[in-house]
């Protein structure tokens, strides 16, 4: 059957070209594996763009007393000790050559007086640590790893996306997508593949996410027995932009704060002093979004529904330098000079902290061989809450090491059998939105479900929305099955929201049901009703697992806790305050 | 008191036995919110009316430059042209940038922006050791510039070269001059691209009419900066008296 197919054969297949999956391409064609890149855009504009403030690497440029350990306890203080200490440790160690490298490759970042990457604040940063472009790193780091890659052997596929893996016994053996172009199916066989596939903020209606973020890696690998971790942990950033409605949810740079912006609320009163006097506007995120969320619910709001976000007591040149993008986001979507007056922020669904369980020096899946996950699609790094910057860093750490050791396990094994039996049952859900004579627009319920669970599983939880949002998620289930598609293949948004619903929806149940287990509030999670730190959800993560049928299990899995070694560089009672 | 908008969008696809593409504008009348941007209209109409409608979009913030089209003739990001700043008594015209083959609708094909990148050599730093790289932010201004290309080739779409003769084979375009300025004003790249500047990408042909420059949105001074400098570069190597007769001695 799959000589009908456009197919192509590669020792590595890295899905997702944002950062990570760049990364993890580069490194893998590095060793010597023949590499196949896909992603659902053009190459180098996928949501890495988005990212403003900074890489966050311990480099000491700027403060000498920084170094790995810092880092890594900063790591943990923000994840609230249920991070997978291993990681954070590794990501600490790893990331300042990252930079280096990046640098190698012709990044510029901006620099010190003595010439040297400068490094701003940022959030539950203990010291000046993110190394930034102005608000445009992102565009700096996946610019930098495009035009590696472009001269590095990969073979690119671009706005293609792919639906479904395969498995060959239980390792993986390939994937299946279609050209977002022609609509035409296409095969991909590998040894090996690397998950770099982002979040899954597009489920929520208010969210700094870009269309792609549909969940589509996370809901791949539940299907063909990858685990997940820590799924109800959602970062929703507190700043986004609230008006007007059209631009509601899109990302104001943390580096404002980091530069000095002050937030306050209709009473002129800078609120932060109420939640975390001692960080004030540089507490994390998770503090920072539940004070904005306070405030605007007691009635302390800006206009629109928000805060004030204000920077103009600096210099209008420095803020037009550091922030450029930031200003002319702001006059020209919002008719608002920040270098003369605040902004109106509020909180913005982010970063989905939960993802592929994985082994952590390789970052391959701990159930299925073969398979690999890096940055956002990945668990088990940021635990309960991301600091800022440390999702740059996260990809560059980890999609370098996703890359070597799929490669590594490409060299090792023999290239897998595609299955026809899988392939048939993919090409025929492929299919199915067009059979149908009459149904829903896609669109419709891809609305429904964005408002639903921004209102049920947003920042504040309570059991009984949960359970509600479960009860809705299969209602949207059965209406997404049932959906219909008008036209043909070629380049068509409702059959690509077609597909990427029934991973929304998946993925989303993930959240709910994660959210409705852990009975406490801890970073990115926090329950109404469970309002304090459980000793024992201080030591246990969410863990997701699929049955054949497609049904899922929620679960917990025992946190590893730190060796005797990292313990000594915590005081005595900095870890027990997370115990409840 | 709800305004409605009226918008006229080109539907159309590529030609598969070559050729023109088929394809016409339709009528979409749209509710106009606050603030509303051209993207969010052409959302509107997906959701709404018309599910099949192509077009590529993103990060919806100016920061990623998939959104370009041209809105009453002129290349804009659809994302940031406002409606308020559009006037709405006459149907607002959307169609695909010009100067690239059309896939479907709003979306063209521009993958061959991409194969101009690949021909292009990249950083080259006299040493690997970052450990002893210095510069100033002085110096990395100037590259950073360069560096701020979201690659929505609008720059391209306007550029009469590309976009009336077609000389692709032969002349690379502003986004490209803009990244071959970004490599040669590197503090610390020592490549060599001036013949590569010359002979591939063709920088003689542009004849700085300015037009990318007042299409780009990150405000990059594509003519000045970048394609300027440069052609002086290849004036001093191959029309430079003095260093003719230097090649001509030296068998250079």
């Amino acid at each position: 059957m799959t000589q009908h197919f456009e197919t192509h054969t590669h020792d590595v297949l890295v899905i997702g070209a944002g950062g990570a999956g760049l990364r993890a391409a580069i490194e893998a064609s590095a060793q010597g594996a023949s590499v196949a890149l896909v992603c659902k855009s053009l190459l180098g504009k996928a949501h890495t763009v988005m990212a403003e403030g900074g890489a966050a690497a311990a480099m000491a440029n700027v403060d000498s007393a920084d170094g790995w350990q810092p880092h890594f306890k900063d790591t943990m203080h923000g994840g609230k000790f249920v991070n997978q200490w291993r990681m954070a440790q590794i990501h600490a160690q790893e990331a300042p050559d990252r930079i280096k490298e990046l640098e190698r490759w012709g990044a510029v970042f901006d620099r010190t007086a003595d010439g040297k990457i400068m490094q701003r604040p940022f959030g539950g940063h203990t010291y000046r640590r993110l190394c930034h472009v102005g608000d445009r790193t992102g565009l700096e780091l996946i610019r930098t790893l495009q035009d590696k890659g472009v001269h590095s052997g990969l073979d690119v596929f671009m706005e293609c996306t792919i639906t479904h893996l395969f498995k060959d016994g239980d390792r993986v053996s390939g994937a299946l997508g279609y050209w977002r172009e022609s609509g035409k199916l296409v095969l991909f066989k590998a040894k090996a593949i690397v998950l770099a596939t982002g979040g899954i903020g597009k489920a929520y209606k208010i969210t700094s996410n870009s269309w792609e973020y549909t969940a589509d890696g996370h809901a791949m690998a539940l299907k063909i027995g990858a685990e997940l971790i820590d799924m109800e942990f959602i970062q929703f950033h507190p700043t986004g932009m609230v008006w007007p409605p059209g631009v509601q949810g899109i990302l104001v740079t943390e580096a404002v704060r980091g530069e000095g912006g002050l937030l306050t609320n209709n009473l002129g009163e800078r609120f932060m002093k109420n939640y975390d006097p001692k960080r004030m506007e540089l507490s994390t995120r998770d503090v920072v979004a539940k004070a904005i969320n306070t405030e605007v619910k007691e009635g302390r709001g800006s206009p629109h529904g928000g805060v004030f976000l204000d920077i103009s007591h600096r210099d209008a040149e420095y803020i037009k330098k550091k922030l450029p993008s930031m200003y002319h986001q702001f006059m020209e979507l919002a008719d608002v000079d920040i270098t003369k007056g605040p902004m109106e922020v509020g909180p913005t669904t982010h970063y989905t902290m939960g993802g592929i369980r994985v082994h952590h020096e390789t970052q391959e899946s701990t159930t299925v061989p073969g398979l690999f996950a890096c940055g956002e699609v990945g668990g088990g790094l940021h635990g309960g809450n991301r600091l800022g910057g440390n999702s740059l860093s996260d990809l560059l750490v980890f999609g370098r090491r996703a890359g070597l050791y799929a490669a590594d396990f490409a060299k090792k094994q023999p290239m897998p059998i595609t299955d026809d039996t899988q392939l048939q049952a993919a090409i025929d859900e492929l299919a199915l939105p067009f059979e149908r004579q009459s149904g829903e627009n896609p669109f419709a319920i891809h609305a429904d479900l964005q408002v639903m669970m921004q209102a049920k599983v947003g920042i504040v939880r309570r059991a009984d929305e949960l359970q509600e949002a479960i009860y809705q998620l299969e209602r949207l289930k059965e209406r997404a099955n049932k959906c219909m598609v008008l036209g043909s293949r070629q380049f068509n948004p409702g059959w690509h929201m077609a597909m990427d619903l029934q991973s929304m929806i998946a993925i989303s149940e993930t959240v709910a049901r994660s959210a409705l287990q852990r009975n406490e509030s801890r970073g990115g999670h926090t329950r109404e009703d469970y309002p304090g730190y459980d000793p024992l959800w201080a030591k246990q993560n969410s863990l997701v697992t699929s049955n054949p049928d497609g049904s899922i299990e929620v679960g917990v899995i025992a946190t590893p806790q730190l060796p005797e070694d990292l313990k000594t560089l915590f005081d005595a009672g900095e870890v027990e305050k997370y115990q409840g | 008191m709800t305004q409605t908008a009226t918008f006229q969008v080109y539907r159309g696809q590529a030609n598969p036995e070559g050729g023109l593409p088929s394809g016409e504008h339709q009528t979409y009348n749209v509710t106009v919110e606050p603030g509303m941007v051209v993207l969010d209209a052409i959302h509107a109409i997906q959701r709404t009316q018309a599910p099949d409608l192509a077009v590529r979009w993103n990060c919806k913030a100016a920061k990623c430059g998939s959104c370009a089209a041209e809105v009453n003739g002129k290349p804009r990001l659809m994302c940031k042209t406002r409606l308020d700043t559009i006037d709405l008594s006459n149907p607002v015209v959307v169609t695909p940038l010009k100067a690239f083959p059309i896939v479907r609708d709003l979306v063209t094909d521009v993958s061959w922006n991409y194969e101009v990148n690949k021909t292009i050599q990249p950083f080259t730093p006299a040493n690997e050791d970052t450990d002893t790289w210095r510069f100033s932010q002085e110096d990395a201004d100037r590259a950073q510039e360069f560096r701020k290309c979201i690659e929505c080739f609008m720059c391209q779409d306007v550029c009469h070269v590309l976009r009336n003769h077609q000389h692709k084979p032969t002349y690379a375009g502003p986004r490209w001059f803009v990244r071959l300025a970004s490599l040669e004003m590197h503090p610390l790249d020592v490549a060599d691209r001036v013949e590569y500047i010359k002979e591939k990408a063709g920088i003689g042909q542009c004849n700085i009419t300015k037009c990318c420059t007042e299409v780009c949105p990150e405000d990059i001074h594509i003519t000045d900066n970048a394609i300027i400098p440069l052609k002086e570069r290849v004036v001093d190597r191959y029309y430079d008296p003095v260093q003719w007769l230097f090649r001509k001695f030296s068998g250079k």
